[in-house]
């Protein structure tokens, strides 16, 4: 027996660095999951053929935005993967185009919402009683505010006036969702720091004389990174879902771009004629989504102690 | 428990109050005002028109206005037509509310049924086929849904019809049987209770298998009651507690779904309204419709947690 145990702390000694942490154990779990590793690489590969074909027509071969009225409707065929709309516009190029803006809105948005969620649920957490109850009501607020019906009036305020920065049109639309969406991440930050503030470690850090900064940068934050990773994962199908709603409806980014809202929404108008021009961009919203969503789950199921 | 109902009770009125100032001020920002548009009208005629639905008035006096007609309960004359927006809104809420009740009647029995059965065929063949459907479900947007329901079973398969509602748009027509359109109704419902459905599912199906593994589960199996018995009376009925705190989210998932399947069926409810209020700046119709949905919110997540409270005993507010 103590053999043994002698013979296993000469391995130990003889691997150094060996020791697993929380990272790496998660990381384990992630590449282990099947679904979310399938969704990743599909994510890889839509995502690399919907950025080439900002930079070159080699894989969407033709122009997103170029009408043809020699073709005009058509279903998917050999010239035309995903067929042509109502004015001759290849399908194909449009999607990929669309998939690229629901990307960087998706990612975008979730980026402003990590910057303003954490630094408010921080600051609702430490600040103390009156900033924390003044954060807890501001999201009340937003909770019985209808989504939509504000990134809607957020989206129409924003488009009218010509502002000095946020006069891109994308940027807009990522700060009219992130204005809805920003109150998860600071309730999710809030608890998480409250939580942490009790811990015995903090405590140890306190009792060091460690300055109320580095036991925040150093030993709190690191450890609501977790479940904001995994908020950041799943909020980003949420701005998908939302961007391609506005366009639907018609909020959206202005006409010619093809954004895939506005293509289910433009196709909608053709369904009995021409069909594929609405199944297609709506068939790359649910892969999105659900690309993300699955993502998301496995990252939970990794970054979660809970689960172990 | 009393005061702690009329506590939330209170506590609606502030967050109400915040609500209609936030539209208030966001859609005065919006720039252009409802006469600004289309053909452009003789400026005795606007200055008339701003006197009429008081736009001449300074923008705090127009607030103030209307917050005190909001108390009571005028919500004010819609732009287009000159119509009164509670009006308005009450036939636009007649059709949206069938839409819900259909929708949530749909995701309950759906997904309550799916979630008890994958429990208890856990990591059966039946079980993944449930989970794939919760998950799936709970990521498709309501629209895509809409538009697949509508490839498939409107225009190949020709089985339901689209565009409108099949229900009676007046609430005089309720009993005549003419006004009732079955075909036109399926797909508008499928599309707006999948994502509640697979929501629902999943929560059944994680309090479903926490609660069978439960001691008082073996217990009753040990006193010699049937599957039946201990799976209907014992499992289901504790495992409906968690179930029923996300039924307060749901309902405003099923009104901001419905707002879009609105727009997906042309179903002429109150989220089409709103749409078209935005669009022609029609404000008092924009404020009456964020107010009503935003009331239906917090009166959802209101009545939830008061039944929580009331289905289980363990639960005690102060």
């Amino acid at each position: 027996m103590q053999e043994l145990e002698s013979e296993a702390e000469r391995l130990e000694w003889e691997l150094p660095g060996r020791e697993r942490g929380l990272w790496s154990d998660a990381f384990r779990l992630f590449i282990r999951n099947r679904l979310a590793m399938a969704a990743l690489v599909l994510l890889l590969v839509v995502a690399a053929l919907a950025v080439s074909s900002q930079f070159t027509h080699l894989v969407s071969r033709y122009d997103p935005y170029s009408q043809n009225y020699q073709h005009v409707q058509e279903g998917p065929s050999s010239p035309h993967f995903f067929g042509t709309d109502n004015l001759g516009r290849d399908n194909w190029s449009r999607v990929l185009t669309g998939v690229e803006i629901s990307l960087q809105i998706g990612i975008g948005t979730q980026i402003i919402v990590l910057v303003v969620g954490m630094s408010i649920g921080v600051a609702a957490a430490l600040g103390g009683r009156a900033s924390d109850n003044a954060m807890m009501r501001v999201t009340d607020v937003f909770y019985a505010f209808p989504d939509l019906l504000l990134i809607i009036l957020v989206r129409a305020v924003l488009s009218g006036h010509s502002w000095p920065v946020v006069s891109e049109p994308r940027l807009q639309i990522m700060l009219a969702i992130a204005i809805v969406n920003w109150t998860t991440i600071a309730r999710l930050v809030r608890g998480q720091m409250l939580s942490l503030a009790q811990r015995d470690y903090v405590l140890a850090a306190r009792a060091l004389g460690a300055s109320n900064w580095r036991i925040v940068t150093r030993h709190m934050l690191p450890n609501t990174l977790g479940p904001i990773i995994v908020a950041f994962t799943f909020g980003i199908p949420f701005a998908i879902f939302a961007e391609a709603a506005l366009g639907f409806i018609g909020f959206g980014l202005p006409p010619p771009t093809a954004s895939l809202g506005r293509l289910v929404g433009d196709g909608y108008a053709y369904i009995q004629v021409n069909p594929w021009s609405v199944a297609f961009p709506a068939g790359a919203i649910a892969i999105l989504m659900l690309c993300f969503t699955f993502l998301g789950d496995g990252l939970r199921d990794a970054l979660d102690p809970r689960q172990r | 428990m009393t005061g702690y109902v009329i506590r939330r009770i209170l506590w609606l009125i502030p967050v109400l109050w915040a609500v209609a100032t936030l539209t208030f001020f966001l859609m005065h920002a919006v720039p252009g005002g409802p006469f600004t548009q289309d053909k452009r009208l003789p400026p005795q005629i606007v200055e008339a028109l701003n006197r009429r639905y008081n736009l001449d008035q300074p923008l705090w006096k127009q607030y103030l206005l209307y917050l005190w007609n909001l108390l009571h309960f005028d919500l004010g004359l819609s732009f287009r037509g000159d119509r009164d927006v509670s009006q308005l809104i009450r036939d636009g809420f007649f059709v949206t509310a069938q839409l819900g009740i259909l929708g949530f009647i749909a995701a309950a029995t759906v997904g309550l049924t799916l979630g008890v059965l994958s429990a208890l065929n856990q990591n059966g063949l039946f079980d993944y086929l449930g989970v794939f459907f919760a998950t799936v479900g709970a990521s498709l947007p309501s629209f895509v849904m809409a538009a697949f329901l509508t490839i498939i079973f409107a225009i190949d398969l020709g089985w339901f019809h689209i565009l409108g509602w099949g229900g009676p748009i007046q609430l005089s027509q309720t009993l005549d049987p003419g006004a009732w359109d079955l075909k036109k109704i399926v797909l508008p419902v499928i599309a707006v209770s999948t994502l509640p459905a697979a929501y629902i599912a999943r929560v059944t199906r994680a309090s479903m298998l926490e609660v069978l593994s439960q001691d008082y589960i073996r217990t009753a199996h040990a006193k010699g009651l049937s599957q039946r018995v201990v799976i209907v009376r014992h499992a289901v009925k504790n495992a409906m507690i968690p179930v029923l705190t996300v039924m307060g989210p749901l309902a405003a998932t099923l009104v901001t779904g419905s707002f879009i399947i609105e727009q997906a069926f042309s179903i002429p409810g109150v989220g089409r309204a709103f749409v078209d209020a935005v669009i022609a700046r029609d404000y008092a119709m924009i404020m009456g419709s964020t107010l009503f949905y935003a009331a239906i919110i917090v009166f959802a997540n209101l009545a939830v947690d008061i039944l929580y409270a009331t289905v289980d005993p363990r639960i005690r507010y102060r």
